[in-house]
C-alpha cells in the first residue's frame, strides 16, 4: 500500500515530518502574513507630496514627524486612554467571573458560563454595536430605566459633566467606553479563568493557612498566578481597543481615534504613508507594554 | 505524659457531612500537647478531612472543635496558630524557595532583614540552607517536601498538621524523612498532627495512633496496642493485615462467638497443630515467606521464616498457634 509506505517513510525519517508539517504554516506566516504587514510599514518610511498627493518613494521620517502635530498626537493621545481605560476596567469585571467559573462552577453551571461568555461572540459585531447605540440613545432603554426609576436626574447630572458627558449617552464618550467594554470582554474573561484553572485550591488554602487575610492572599498569590491570564487578556482588550474604527464611528463624539484616522487617510485622503506611520503607534505600544510587563515579571509564573 | 497534660486540639462530636455523606461522623478525640498524633485509615474514612476541620478549611456540621482551650467555631484558617504541610507541598511557584518559606511571617508584618533571617535558619534547620534562591521547580520532591516543612515551622505553630506528606516520595527517602520528621518533632516539642494511609508510617512514628474507619475512630491508642491489641476486625485487618477469625471458628477455639486477631507470624505449621488448612499460594517476601491457607472456609495467612520448610500449593497443613498470641477483639464491624 502506498499510504502505508509513505507512514512507514515518515516513521524512519521524523525530521522530514516536522519539515512537512511546519512548510504550509511557515508560508503562510511569513510571506503572506508578516510579508505584507511589512510591505505596509515600509509604506511609513515613504513621504506624500503635498502639491501632487502622489507618494514620493525615497526613505525619510518625516511622516512620523507627522504624527507629533497636535491633531494627530490628540488622535494618538485619545485611543491609548481609552484602550488603557477599556482594558482595566475589562480586568476588573472579569477577574470575579473568571474566579467563580474556574474555582466554583461545574457541569451545568460551567457550561452556562461558556455559552454565556462565548454567546455575544456569535453574532454580529454591527449588529451588536448598533443595538447598543440604540440601547444607549436618549429614546433608548437605559434613559427609560432611569426615568422609571426617578433616577433621570441623575443620569442627566452625568450626562452635563463636562469630558465624560453628551447629548445622550450614545453621543458622549462613555458609551464609545461602554460598547467597547462589553464588545472586548470576553476577550478578558476567558484567558483569566484558563489561568485560574491551573492554580490548585491547595495555594489558596496553603496561604489562608500560613496568616495571610484575603487581601493578602489575593494580592501575594492569587494575582501574580493569574497575571499572565491578565496580560494575554489584556494584549487582547488594549490592542483591540487601540485599532477599532468602528465603534468610535458609531457611538460616542466626533473626535477621532487611530483606527479612524487610519481608515480615513489611506482611504479618501489617499495618504498611505500617513496611514501606515498610524498603523505602527499601536504595535509600538503593545511591545513596550509586553516589554514592561516581563521587566515586571508578569511571566514568571508561566 | 504522666505530667499535667495540656489538650492542643480538642473534638466533641464532631460531624461534617456532605448531603447525605457523612464524612466525619461524631467523632471524639483529645490530643495532648507536645505528641505526635497519627491518623490512619484508608481513602475516604475521614482522617484528612479531621485534619482540615483542625486547620479551618472545613467547617464543622456539627460539634466543637478546640484548639488549647479556644472555640474554633467562625474562626477563618488565617485567624488559627497551626500551619499544615501539605499533600502536594502547595508551595508558590512564583516565589524563590526562601520567599516562600518567608510567606507567613511576610503577611504577618514581619520586617524584611528579620524575615529573611528566620527564613534562612529555618531551612537550615531542614538541610537546605544554600537553596534559598531557586524556585521550587527546580527542586526535586524530596527537597520540595522540606521547604514545606520550613515554611510551617518558620511560623512556630503551636500544632503541625501533616496531611500525607511522605506521600509522594520514593521508598527510600520515605523512609529517611519518617526518621528526620520523627527527630524533628522531638527536637522541637510541637504537637505533630499526621494523618497518613500507611499503617507502618503511623506505627513507626506516632506516639498516639486514630485509626479511622467510615467517619468514625474505630481505635485510638499506642501503636502496640493498634497493632497487638486491635479492637475491631476492621483495625485487625488494616493495621498489619491480621488474620481476622469469624465467631464460628472463635467459637471451637475459645468457646465464645467473638472475632479474634491472629498475627500471621503467630502462625505455625506443625504436625501435632490442632487445625487443619489446605494451602492455596506461597509468596517470597524476603526474610520470609507469606502462605495462604483456607481453614474451615477462612483464608489464613502465615509468614513463615527463613529456614524452615515452605509447603507445596495444594497440600493439607497442620497449624497451631500460642494462645497468648490470639487476640479476642470485643469491638464488632
Amino acid at each position: 500500500m502506498i499510504v502505508e509506505r509513505i507512514s512507514d517513510t515518515l516513521w524512519r525519517r521524523p525530521k522530514l515530518l516536522v519539515v512537512l508539517l511546519l512548510t504550509p504554516p511557515a508560508l503562510w506566516l511569513g510571506i503572506i502574513y508578516l510579508g505584507s504587514l511589512f510591505a505596509l510599514l515600509a509604506q511609513s518610511f515613504f513621504s506624500i507630496d503635498e502639491f501632487s498627493g502622489l507618494i514620493n518613494y525615497e526613505f525619510t521620517l518625516k511622516t512620523y514627524g507627522e504624527l507629533f502635530i497636535p491633531a494627530n498626537y490628540d488622535i494618538i493621545l485619545r485611543t491609548v486612554t481609552m484602550s488603557a481605560a477599556v482594558t482595566i476596567a475589562a480586568a476588573i469585571i472579569a477577574f470575579p467571573i473568571a474566579y467563580f467559573a474556574a474555582r466554583y462552577a461545574r457541569g451545568r453551571w460551567k457550561a452556562i458560563f461558556y455559552l454565556g461568555v462565548m454567546l455575544p461572540l456569535w453574532s454580529s459585531y454591527l449588529v451588536k454595536v448598533y443595538s447598543w447605540k440604540l440601547i444607549l440613545a436618549k429614546e433608548g432603554i437605559l434613559n427609560w430605566g432611569f426615568e422609571k426609576l426617578h433616577l433621570g436626574w441623575l443620569l442627566q447630572a452625568y450626562l452635563d459633566l463636562p469630558f465624560f458627558g453628551g447629548n445622550s449617552l450614545s453621543t458622549s464618550v462613555t458609551g464609545t467606553f461602554l460598547v467597547f467594554l462589553y464588545v472586548w470582554l470576553p476577550f478578558m474573561i476567558l484567558p483569566i479563568q484558563s489561568a485560574l484553572e491551573r492554580v490548585p485550591v491547595t495555594m489558596i488554602e496553603a496561604a489562608g493557612d500560613l496568616g495571610a487575610k484575603p487581601r493578602q492572599t489575593f494580592r501575594h498569590v492569587l494575582l501574580p498566578l493569574a497575571l499572565p491570564g491578565v496580560i494575554a487578556g489584556s494584549i487582547f482588550t488594549f490592542s483591540l481597543t487601540l485599532g477599532d474604527y468602528i465603534i468610535p464611528q458609531l457611538v460616542g463624539t466626533s473626535r477621532r481615534y487611530i483606527g479612524q484616522a487610519v481608515y480615513a487617510h489611506q482611504g479618501i485622503a489617499g495618504n498611505i504613508p500617513l496611514a501606515a506611520a498610524f498603523a505602527v503607534v499601536p504595535i509600538l505600544i503593545m511591545a513596550l507594554y509586553l516589554w514592561a510587563a516581563k521587566r515586571k515579571g508578569a511571566f514568571d509564573a508561566l | 505524659m504522666e505530667f499535667p497534660m495540656t489538650i492542643a486540639v480538642s473534638f466533641r462530636g464532631v460531624s461534617r457531612h456532605y448531603g447525605q455523606v457523612r464524612a466525619v461522623d461524631n467523632v471524639d478525640v483529645e490530643i495532648v500537647e507536645g505528641e505526635f498524633f497519627a491518623m490512619l485509615g484508608p481513602s475516604g474514612s475521614g482522617k484528612t478531612t479531621c485534619l482540615r476541620l483542625i486547620a479551618g478549611f472545613e467547617q464543622a456540621t456539627r460539634g466543637e472543635i478546640e484548639i488549647f482551650g479556644t472555640s474554633m467555631a467562625g474562626v477563618p484558617p488565617y485567624r488559627r496558630a497551626v500551619n499544615t504541610v501539605f499533600q502536594d507541598y502547595a508551595l508558590f511557584p512564583h516565589l524563590n524557595v526562601v520567599d516562600n518559606v518567608a510567606f507567613g511571617l511576610m503577611v504577618a508584618g514581619v520586617p524584611k532583614a528579620e524575615r529573611l533571617a528566620a527564613a534562612e535558619a529555618t531551612l537550615d534547620l531542614v538541610q537546605l540552607a544554600d537553596y534559598g534562591a531557586r524556585k521550587p521547580s527546580a527542586l526535586s520532591g524530596g527537597q520540595r517536601q522540606r521547604v514545606a516543612l520550613a515554611r510551617a515551622l518558620v511560623n512556630k505553630p503551636r500544632v503541625l498538621l501533616l496531611d500525607e506528606p511522605l506521600g509522594a516520595l520514593d521508598l527510600k527517602l520515605r523512609e529517611q524523612m519518617q526518621d528526620e520528621l520523627k527527630l524533628l518533632q522531638r527536637k522541637l516539642g510541637i504537637t505533630f498532627v499526621f494523618v497518613t494511609h500507611d499503617q507502618g508510617e503511623a506505627l513507626s512514628m506516632a506516639d498516639r495512633v486514630a485509626v479511622f474507619n467510615e467517619g468514625r475512630i474505630a481505635q485510638l491508642g499506642s501503636p502496640e496496642d493498634i497493632y497487638y491489641r486491635p479492637n475491631t476486625p476492621f483495625v485487625a485487618d488494616f493495621v498489619g493485615s491480621a488474620n481476622v477469625l469469624p465467631p464460628h471458628v472463635m467459637k471451637a477455639v475459645i468457646g465464645k462467638e467473638l472475632h479474634g486477631a491472629l498475627r500471621p507470624e503467630a502462625i505455625k505449621l506443625r504436625d501435632d497443630g490442632p487445625h487443619e488448612a489446605t494451602v492455596r499460594t506461597t509468596n517470597f517476601m524476603g526474610a520470609s515467606t507469606r502462605v495462604t491457607m483456607l481453614m474451615d472456609g477462612v483464608q489464613i495467612n502465615a509468614d513463615i521464616k527463613k529456614g524452615h520448610a515452605i509447603p507445596q500449593v495444594g497440600a493439607k497443613v497442620r497449624l497451631g498457634w500460642n494462645d497468648e498470641d490470639l487476640h479476642v477483639m470485643l469491638g464488632q464491624e
